[in-house]
């Protein structure tokens, strides 16, 4: 790729490190939420059945 | 469109696209990277550095696209108060400030060599260097509130102000004497670019359009979450203070 080999590969790098870094971002932040709402969802329907019952 | 901003339908919409645009993303990057770096020809004048079109072009129309879709779901949360238009938003504005950033630094890697400069302070540039301070702004200010329907509100203001840059940047070339190019490919008449340099432009450009909605869904669905959560919370919350107050 002549003398501009160096230009040609480090926009295709930059590209590729900002476009799979947030995608690895934001599977990251999706399980974290994901999980963090299963594990309240799971401590809040005890206290809503003890809520009915009482 | 509004039977899809139920949040409910959504996730049930999202799930079926989701595997074909990221498989759609793969295979259309994997063509187009084929025919960008090893089957198109060097440009008779530009050489070898022509390959970095390819990325640029693709993520600067991204850029404007992206915009454009942040101020339509702007406007819409605005004005309709659809539950899913400022989640949309919001999840867009970071990706519309990735791509565009792959557009600013490509350029400037495709500038070096071709003009001698990383810089100009001329319309084009400038104009995309504040549609990516609009995005970064947007997202500071749609989480600078603690109550998330103000930050929605005054991002959305920012978007439909902001949208007014995206026409500037588009004829920014055709207005003002600048170093870039003008448009080749979306021209009133036939695109100046030859058929084997459109074909990988095309195959990119289809590639980044199918990144933008895989990672949109993903982070649109982290979003609905997260105000799930929120909800719950501030029920629990509710529920806590209650039980505090009967105890008492």
């Amino acid at each position: 790729m002549s003398g501009n080999a160096s230009f040609i590969w480090s926009a295709y790098a930059a590209a590729a490190v900002l476009l799979i870094g947030l995608l690895i971002a934001s599977l990251r932040s999706l399980r974290r939420r994901e999980a963090e709402l299963a594990e309240a969802e799971s401590s809040a329907a005890p206290r809503r059945r003890r809520g009915v019952t009482r | 469109m509004h039977r899809f901003a139920n949040p409910a339908r959504f996730q049930r919409l999202a799930g079926a696209v989701l595997p074909w645009s990221a498989g759609l993303t793969v295979v259309l990057l994997a063509a187009g990277l084929w025919f960008a770096l090893l089957s198109s020809p060097p440009d008779y004048q530009q050489g070898e550095t022509v390959r970095i079109m390819y990325v640029h072009v693709p993520s600067a129309w991204m850029s404007m696209f992206i915009y454009m879709n942040l101020a339509v779901a702007s406007a819409v949360g605005l004005v309709w108060k659809h539950p899913l238009a400022d989640l949309a938003a919001r999840a867009m504005a970071p990706i519309g400030a990735t791509f565009t950033a792959v557009c600013l630094i490509t350029g400037s890697l495709w500038g070096q060599p071709m003009w001698g400069t990383w810089w100009a302070w001329d319309a084009r540039l400038t104009s995309v260097l504040i549609l990516l301070f609009l995005y970064l702004g947007h997202i500071a200010l749609t989480n600078a509130f603690d109550d998330a329907t103000r930050g929605a509100r005054a991002g959305a203001i920012l978007a439909l102000v902001g949208a007014v840059n995206v026409p500037i940047i588009k004829f920014s070339v055709d207005w003002w004497n600048t170093l870039h190019q003008p448009a080749s490919v979306t021209r009133l008449d036939a695109p100046a670019v030859h058929p084997a340099m459109l074909v990988p432009l095309l195959l990119m450009a289809f590639a980044f359009l199918a990144y933008f909605v895989t990672v949109l869904i993903l982070r649109l669905r982290a979003e609905i979450a997260a105000r799930k959560l929120r909800t719950l919370r501030l029920a629990q919350g509710v529920d806590t203070t209650a039980l505090a107050g009967r105890n008492a």
